[in-house]
């Protein structure tokens, strides 16, 4: 790994913990070389000259649509739990969060 | 009556309407092929029973003169459209057995107009992959030389190679970066991305949403105009999605491209490209000279920034949209000892590498004291890009490029990350400035391998792009058929 990386184990373990992704022993190197490759392909963009350009973030050219805030909608509980991997009683059921 | 797979859409419609065939016998022998073909491994799921039903239906219409605009049509939908009842997968571990309650907007739109569905169709993990190999059920193989186990493309790696099998009549596919149209061309056939808006995105799996498309994949441009026709229209429930009218796409085709004015920008070419496409791409031009259009050179400079853009803007994204797999509401669950470790445990089992892979790019571009070097360059060098098109779009209408730098490559012979994303190099710029593209094959290669060229044009001329797609497929005249195909 050259001196130069910007994904070193430490920023690995972060995003892991951010993403929700655990990083294991093995294959750790391997992903942070692949990140690497990835940060360094992209950083290609520092030679673009973007001073004074507005970020975009839609290509749609229309502005967001505002709807009547009325229900349109609803009785869809069943729905919703349908492919729950465990519910009770009309919830989702998740492993115990307090003591 | 195998020799019903020969027709194209346009073909069936007309002889359905004349009698000459049911749609029963015409589901059946798709269902047939389909079973034929099972080694290229291209359907997760199918629903025979279902489609059988709906032939009934189709039947009767033709009896009673009430068909609908694709009435009776056999289609294959890539995994990424909920299908209600139906599991939808996005070809991914952690969606296995998730069974929508609702139907995506665009089957549901092929569904009123009586299109049927026979199953869903392969792709790459989320949509993300140029070959199809980071399905969870294992690649798709490309039924051109079959036996040489090549790629189909990808992502929509599936749709391209039941379309050009004969394991459906044409397909649904999406495009994110070239998701349709590489494929098409991978595999033979005609691939169509709209422009960004033009079909709903609503129920469709989430990848990149400023840059996911639907669009259809089809035996020849007839038929992408009329797919596109009945998958487009306007959705309340995508908030993305354009008001424009949708033309009238199949009554309109066939106008000349006299005097037309077709840009062959200069930096769509790589390294590696072979001679064969540089071919294609001359042969092409050829094709339009003789039709009348006028020829000229253009420069798109900021072309070598589309995948760098593409690859942080795609990941950022995919990173947000794909928190919501978490083994709560819907997917799979691998248990844990706290709610985090649940999360953890599921995500890890639930996601295959190449999605890890863009989850992590996606989360560290977005993170406190990365974001504006990162994200927000990334979506500054977009404007420009989109800015580069719109210019260029004063000079010329169309612009012409060959549609990837290679032809099909074998299953596993790349394995270096870059070098696949660089598949996409073609295709990625359109995406970025959200105008329409279309890929239809040109000729074979010295390999046998079909070759594509791509179309570019202005936001919302799918038309336009269709009428020039049809004048070189006449002249093309591209009449091969793979030697994995069912017949």
């Amino acid at each position: 790994m050259s001196n130069n990386s910007k994904i070193d184990l430490n920023t690995l373990k972060k995003l892991g913990k951010l993403s929700r992704i655990p990083i294991e022993e093995t294959g750790s190197n391997k992903l942070m070389e692949d990140l690497n490759k990835i940060i360094g392909f992209i950083e290609q963009l520092n030679e673009v000259d973007t001073e004074s350009v507005n970020p975009l973030s839609s290509v749609t050219g229309h502005n967001l649509p505002i709807r009547e805030d009325v229900v349109n909608d609803g009785n869809k509980n069943n729905d919703v739990l349908e492919n729950a991997p465990e519910k009770k009683s009309g919830y989702f059921v998740v492993p115990k969060v307090i003591e | 009556m195998s020799n019903l797979l020969q027709f194209s859409i346009c073909e069936a419609l007309s002889l359905l309407e004349k009698k000459e065939f049911s749609t029963k016998e015409l589901v059946e022998t798709y269902i047939n092929a389909i079973e034929k073909t099972k080694d290229l491994n291209m359907y997760l799921t199918t629903c025979f029973d279902q489609a059988l039903e709906q032939a009934k239906v189709s039947d009767q219409n033709y009896l009673n003169g009430n068909q609908r605009f694709l009435e009776g049509i056999p289609l294959g939908v890539k995994d990424m459209f909920c299908t209600k009842g139906i599991e939808t997968t996005a070809s991914s571990k952690i969606l296995k057995k998730f069974i929508p309650t609702y139907e995506s907007t665009v089957t549901q739109n092929l569904w009123k107009e009586g299109a049927i569905n026979l199953g869903k169709l392969s792709c790459d993990e989320f949509a993300m992959g140029s070959s199809n190999e980071t399905a969870a059920k294992g690649e798709v193989i490309n039924p051109w030389n079959f036996e040489e186990k090549r790629t189909p493309g990808g992502s929509s790696g599936g749709s391209a190679a039941a379309v050009a099998a004969k394991a459906a009549l044409a397909a649904t596919g999406t495009d994110t970066g070239g998701s349709i149209r590489q494929p098409a061309a991978f595999c033979g056939v005609v691939g169509l991305k709209p422009t960004y808006g033009r079909c709903s995105r609503w129920g469709i799996v989430a990848f990149a949403s400023s840059l996911d498309q639907a669009g259809p994949i089809t035996r020849n441009v007839s038929d992408a105009a009329l797919m596109l026709q009945v998958m487009s229209g306007y959705d309340p429930k995508d908030s993305t999605s354009s008001n424009k009218d949708v033309p009238n796409f199949y009554n309109d085709l066939g106008k000349s491209i006299k005097g037309i004015k077709i840009g062959i920008p200069e930096e769509y070419n790589s390294d590696g490209i072979s001679s064969d496409i540089l071919n294609a791409k001359d042969m092409t031009i050829n094709f339009l000279k003789e039709n009348g259009a006028e020829i000229i050179p253009v420069k798109l400079p900021l072309t070598k920034y589309s995948l760098p853009v593409y690859y942080i803007v795609a990941p950022a994204e995919a990173s947000s949209n794909l928190a919501r797999y978490d083994g709560v509401r819907y997917g799979a669950r691998i248990d844990g000892n706290s709610l985090d470790e649940m999360y953890e445990n599921t995500r890890n089992l639930g996601f295959g590498d190449e999605v890890k892979r863009r989850i992590m790019i996606g989360t560290y571009v977005l993170s406190s004291g990365y974001y504006d070097a990162y994200y927000l360059k990334a979506q500054k060098v977009r404007r420009l890009i989109k800015n580069e098109f719109t210019e260029i779009f004063k000079q010329v209408d169309y612009l012409v490029t060959p549609t990837t730098p290679t032809t099909a490559f074998k299953l596993g012979s790349t394995q270096d990350l870059l070098t696949m994303y660089l598949n996409d190099v073609f295709t990625v710029p359109a995406s970025l400035a959200g105008i329409p593209g279309i890929s239809l094959p040109i000729k074979l290669d010295k390999n046998k391998l079909p070759v594509g060229i791509q179309i570019l044009g202005k936001d919302f001329d799918e038309q336009g792009l269709l009428n020039v797609a049809k004048v070189i497929e006449t002249c093309a005249s591209f009449k091969d058929t793979p030697n994995g195909a069912a017949s």
